[in-house]
């Protein structure tokens, strides 16, 4: 907005001084942060009940998860220090952690509750429900093992992602632009397409001499269609007349393709990679739980097997962290690649 | 912005074109034909509906027509070429491109982009946009986004320039200065022009001849030559008595 405004400032005159009032009235400083007060007493309440309340059982970590608990609450006040009075618009760095504050303040009380139910009164049955600080124990005692099979997951859902995705798109823009590829590749797409790629898993363990390249394939296929399909769609969108002001200047086909059909269904290939990007981990999980001896879905797995549920919802949370970091990554792409979209969703 | 070359000679001869709607024949154009020089600018008037904007996409090479032939220095076109320059009605900028991005469309499909950079910025100064180069479409106004589109088709440097409506959505004050540069620069270009208008006052101000078509099919009803030397006021009385003849030419004689 302001850069905006910056940027056009200077044409209208007529405009000018209305919107520099607008824009250059200093803002009025904001009360002390409450919400983050709140949310470090409840994090060191949290601490402190932590530590001083006795385990029901023989547990460990439990200090540690009192410490780290403690920190939170530290690092909670010094940010409701340095940020002050200071005035802070809602979308910068410090109205965004200022709306954070309820969230903090929810997250603590959750961890109290849990602990309560877990650690301390045992009210929740073991092992199916685990405490906190035993989920803390996996990540201090195997990290080695976890941050192993994250990096075999990685190493395997990556590629098959990208590869999936580009023969997708390619696949979706020839279909799009090209009657002949769109004839042949059509029927296909809509007869094998629907099905989930999960279902291919037996003959892509038959087919593949080695189940890293079945999975390859698999995760590749799932990303494959979603891209694929999305990226046909927005092509056939693209209106006649955008074509029509390119073609009366000159340009070739290969300038209609790449520098109008394709800008112009960037929108709905975005939404294909983050559907893409769902299939994806799902197969990812299941193809390490049937045949890859690696990655989370296999820890998850073996976890399951030795009753360590731990360690299952240890590799659960990083896996729900890879996911979301993923998503997150694809839609900084799409808000970088498609800042002259009005009105985008916020991730 | 100048580059002294000639304008085509453009040749409609016999046109008639029909649309295909719900499965029937929609008569268009109906026996259109007429000359005009090199570097003439021709105006041509007529009801919503009639059938200018076909007309025009027909010249551009963007369609073929049902019947007749198009001819530029005597050759009948074949297609779209960069020396027939069309800026549409509606401005159809690429949302995904900056002002001047999108005025810059043309040298980048011809390759010329570096040679005509300074063309790019002339053209976005001559529609007074020079300040939102950066902006993108979504950020204009109605009329910022016809004059970028103007600038668009300025850029190519046309022997043939088509203009469909290209000061409809401009407030009067802008319409007056545009129409002013736009003189100014067919007078220094030599391009021929073609200027669909719904706007009688632009058509006699702007053209050497105004050609009046009659309600869908399009036919010719009069080839009105505007003699009147430039620079021409609206309110000189030879305009006035062109304008009483064209308002009557279309029905609308008690508004004269
Ligand atoms: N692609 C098309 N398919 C079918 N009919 C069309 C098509 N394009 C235009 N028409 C029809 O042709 C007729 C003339 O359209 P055109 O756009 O040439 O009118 P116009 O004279 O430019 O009108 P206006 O002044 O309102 O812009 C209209 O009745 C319209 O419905
Ligand atoms: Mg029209």
């Amino acid at each position: 907005m302001n850069s905006i405004a910056h940027r056009i400032g200077s044409a209208n005159r007529l405009d000018g001084a209305a919107s520099a009032a607008g824009f250059a009235r200093p803002s009025p400083p904001l009360p002390v942060w409450a919400g983050g007060v709140v949310a470090a007493l409840v994090w060191l309440a949290a601490a402190g009940l932590t530590h001083w309340l006795p385990d029901d059982d023989d547990l460990g970590r439990t200090d540690l998860l009192a410490l780290a608990a403690a920190a939170i609450g530290v690092v909670i006040l010094a940010a409701v220090v340095a940020v002050g009075r200071r005035p802070a618009r809602r979308e910068s760095r410090i109205g965004q952690l200022r709306a954070a504050g309820p969230w903090l303040v929810a997250l603590a009380l959750g961890l109290v509750a849990w602990e309560l139910v877990t650690a301390k009164y045992a009210v929740l049955p073991r092992p199916f429900f685990v405490a906190p600080q035993s989920i803390l124990e996996v990540f201090t005692d195997d990290w080695a093992r976890l941050g192993e099979s994250v990096l075999r997951s990685l190493l395997l859902v990556v590629p098959g992602y990208l590869l999936g995705a580009a023969i997708g798109f390619l696949t979706g823009v020839a279909m799009g632009w090209s009657r002949f590829v769109g004839y042949w590749v059509h029927p296909v797409i809509r007869l094998i397409g629907p099905l989930p790629a999960t279902a291919w898993l037996p003959v892509a363990f038959f087919a593949f001499s080695s189940s890293r390249g079945a999975s390859t394939f698999l995760i590749a296929l799932a990303s494959f269609f979603p891209v694929a399909v999305l990226t046909w769609s927005g092509v056939s969108a693209v209106g006649k007349s955008y074509y029509d002001v390119a073609r009366t200047m000159g340009a070739s086909p290969w300038f209609l393709v790449r520098k109008v059909a394709v800008p112009a269904a960037m929108p709905s290939v975005f939404v294909g990679l983050f559907m893409g990007l769902g299939a994806s981990f799902s197969v990812l999980v299941v193809a390490e739980m049937m045949g890859v001896r690696a990655g989370l879905g296999w820890y998850m797995q073996w976890a399951q097997g030795w009753a360590s549920y731990g360690n299952m919802y240890a590799a659960l949370l990083v896996l729900a962290a890879l996911c979301s970091g993923a998503v997150t990554l694809l839609f900084r792409l799409r808000d970088r690649l498609l800042s002259w979209q009005k009105g985008l969703v916020r991730w | 912005m100048v580059s002294g070359k000639r304008g085509f000679r453009l040749e409609v001869r016999g046109v008639r074109h029909a649309f295909e709607l719900r499965g029937q024949d929609l008569p268009v154009l109906e026996d259109v034909d007429f000359v005009a020089e090199p570097g003439e600018f021709v105006a041509l008037l007529g009801p919503s509906g009639c059938g200018k904007s076909t007309l025009l996409r027909l010249v551009a090479g963007l369609e073929p027509s049902s019947e007749g032939s198009i001819l530029v220095d005597g050759q009948p076109i074949t297609g779209t070429d960069p020396s027939r320059i069309i800026m549409f009605q509606d401005p159809t900028l690429y949302p995904w491109r900056t002002v001047r991005a999108n005025a810059a469309v043309g040298p980048e499909a011809r390759g010329t982009l570096k040679r005509d950079a300074a063309r790019i910025d002339a053209a976005l100064a001559l529609v007074g946009l020079a300040d939102f180069a950066a902006a993108y479409p979504h950020e204009l106004s109605g009329g910022m986004a016809q004059r970028a589109s103007l600038a668009r088709a300025l850029v190519n440097d046309p022997h043939l320039l088509m203009l469909d409506e290209p000061l409809g959505k401009l407030d009067s004050l802008t319409r007056l200065a545009m129409q002013r540069e736009l003189s100014a620069l067919w007078q220094r270009a030599g391009f021929t022009a073609l200027l669909v208008t719904h706007d009688v006052e632009e058509a006699l101000l702007l053209a050497d001849r105004v050609l009046v078509l009659s309600d869908r099919p399009a036919r010719i009803l009069a080839d009105l030559r505007v003699e009147t030397p430039r620079p021409r006021r609206r309110d000189d009385p030879r305009l006035v008595a062109l304008r009483s003849e064209v308002l009557g030419l279309l029905g609308l004689a008690e508004a004269a």
